[in-house]
């Protein structure tokens, strides 16, 4: 069964047929020609194909393409302003927060996403009080804690080369956060 | 994987007689269990009735500090609600100790309780697997049996429940509100999911074509000091080995307190959130100490039937639940 769906990816507005069978990860990228989202496992657990979906972080390769008419989609390529990167993008290339890059798309949707999800005062697994404000700065004399917190809200997103130290250090920066004392990158600048 | 029609539901009526008219069909929500499945072959309806979109994505108060939650309400927005995290810790723990951030933005909350298990062999249509395929036997037994039920297994089925809300809910005494053909009937949550016994095939005690519209919840004192604690391989993104949903009353105050009332239920030890009244009984009434926590777990686990491989389980919830009863208590269990 053939269903015609429309899906706003990065601005623009596409209407394609699709069999019913077909994931919104398998429309964008075999009938939209969207490379920019990546099949890792293909069964929701690595995080690879992550997008904003209505402005929410969201798997794809779980999703029906059908069900997600008109939806409005924004991969990593739609990001930033014209030749300017999103600042989590720029964020992830100071801290050489990948190595491979194939995770990095689904990262940097999901570090966006999961940055606005604190904004809205979402608390997470590892956050102590509930009822409290909820930030990622926790307490300045504890700077242990925004580690667990980042990792925590970042776990459905896998890295098989291991840049977690640098993907945790550009969520730092993008987040207005004081550097880590061994980031990498602050090491390597104080270098005589 | 085969022929799919597929349905978009406007009206729960409609998609309750649709789905019901044809043993073929299967209700669709997010789909993050269901769209796996299909994958894997271990689902294969010819028809998917769409449910996502129907209007049920409220969290209404409820009188007495109750709450009315929508299937359709996804679980980020269910956990971080103000009525939950403040009336209903265990269950926005339990939500936020699930999946990955992206998942729980997807998935919904009728969809989370009817989840099925993620048993290795059920997920592996090259295996036989009596709830996949009924008849065809059991790969788990004597097989890999890490992740087995230690409570209510039968010799058709070893398989264990895998959502973390259904156990807090189970704790709670939530109710769940179902639509079928012939109208709408009340569940209580410790009755939705059933033992496996001769019928592993049939998770839940609904008829095919129930559809869950609603989660009830009563506000309680209990439900105010409730929490959810969740032992897993690792620390984020696994499904649970043994997890503790429990609410606490106390009368008095530091190590003389006396256990006024307590709500205890286990997931990962069996094949439905497992309430664990006996121990509760032993609780109840006592001062609230290591040795009766023990004492207690002792008695729910009396009947348990472990292999070399899933041991650890008993032991394990004695730990899980002297922490879930602690944190509630504030202090350490000595």
């Amino acid at each position: 069964m053939d269903s015609t769906v429309t899906l706003t990816v990065d601005g623009t507005s596409h209407e394609v047929d699709v069999d019913t069978r077909t994931t919104l990860l398998d429309a964008l990228r075999e009938r939209l020609g969207v490379h920019t989202v990546k099949k890792g496992c293909d069964h929701g657990q690595c995080g690879s194909c992550t997008v904003l979906l209505d402005d929410r972080r969201h798997l794809t390769c779980l999703a029906l393409a059908v069900a997600h008419d008109g939806a409005t989609i924004t991969t990593a390529d739609g990001l930033g302003e014209g030749d300017d990167l999103h600042p989590v993008q720029q964020a992830f290339l100071n801290h050489d927060g990948y190595q491979c890059g194939y995770c990095t798309p689904g990262q940097v949707c999901s570090a966006v996403g999961m940055l606005e999800e604190v904004k809205q005062g979402h608390p997470s697994h590892v956050t102590d009080d509930l009822k409290a404000d909820v930030d990622l700065d926790g307490d300045p004399d504890d700077s242990g804690m925004v580690d667990d917190e980042i990792t925590e809200r970042m776990s459905g997103n896998l890295c098989r080369c291991g840049a977690y130290r640098g993907i945790v250090d550009a969520i730092r920066e993008a987040a207005g956060l004081e550097p880590r004392q061994d980031d990498a990158r602050v090491e390597q600048e104080a270098r005589p | 994987m085969k022929e799919l029609t597929y349905v978009r539901a406007t009206d729960a009526a409609e998609a309750v007689a649709a789905v019901a008219a044809d043993p073929d069909a299967r209700f669709l929500a997010a789909g993050t269990n269901l769209v796996d499945h299909l994958k894997l072959g271990v689902a294969t309806p010819g028809t998917v009735v769409d449910v996502s979109r129907l209007p049920l994505a409220e969290v209404e108060p409820l009188d007495g500090g109750g709450v009315r939650i929508g299937t359709n309400v996804r679980n980020t927005d269910l956990a971080v609600h103000p009525l939950v995290r403040h009336g209903f810790p265990a269950v926005s723990r339990a939500l936020l100790a699930g999946a990955s951030g992206q998942i729980r933005n997807q998935a919904t909350t009728g969809g989370n309780l009817l989840q099925r298990t993620r048993c290795v062999y059920f997920q592996d249509v090259t295996t036989p697997c009596n709830k996949r395929e009924p008849g065809s036997g059991c790969s788990a037994i004597g097989g890999f049996g890490r992740y087995d039920a230690i409570l209510g297994a039968s010799e058709a089925c070893v398989a264990t429940h895998p959502s973390d809300l259904a156990v807090a809910l189970a704790a709670l005494e939530a109710r769940v509100v179902v639509l079928g053909p012939d109208g709408e009937r009340r569940v209580p949550m410790t009755e939705l999911h059933r033992l496996p016994g001769h019928h592993p095939e049939r998770d839940t005690t609904l008829a095919h074509g129930e559809l869950v519209t609603h989660v009830e919840l009563t506000g309680s004192d209990l439900a105010l000091r409730s929490t959810y604690v969740k032992v897993r391989d690792r620390a984020s993104y696994a499904f649970a080995l043994v997890s503790v949903a429990a609410g606490l009353e106390l009368d008095g105050d530091g190590e003389d307190a006396v256990v006024r009332d307590v709500r205890l239920a286990w997931g990962g030890v069996a094949h439905k959130p497992w309430r664990a009244t006996a121990a509760e009984d032993v609780l109840r009434g006592r001062p609230l100490d290591a040795a009766a926590v023990r004492e207690a777990v002792d008695a729910e686990t009396r009947d348990a039937t472990t292999t070399t491989e899933n041991a650890y389980k008993p032991a394990m919830l004695r730990g899980a639940t002297t922490a879930a009863l602690a944190a509630l208590a504030g202090r350490d269990l000595a």
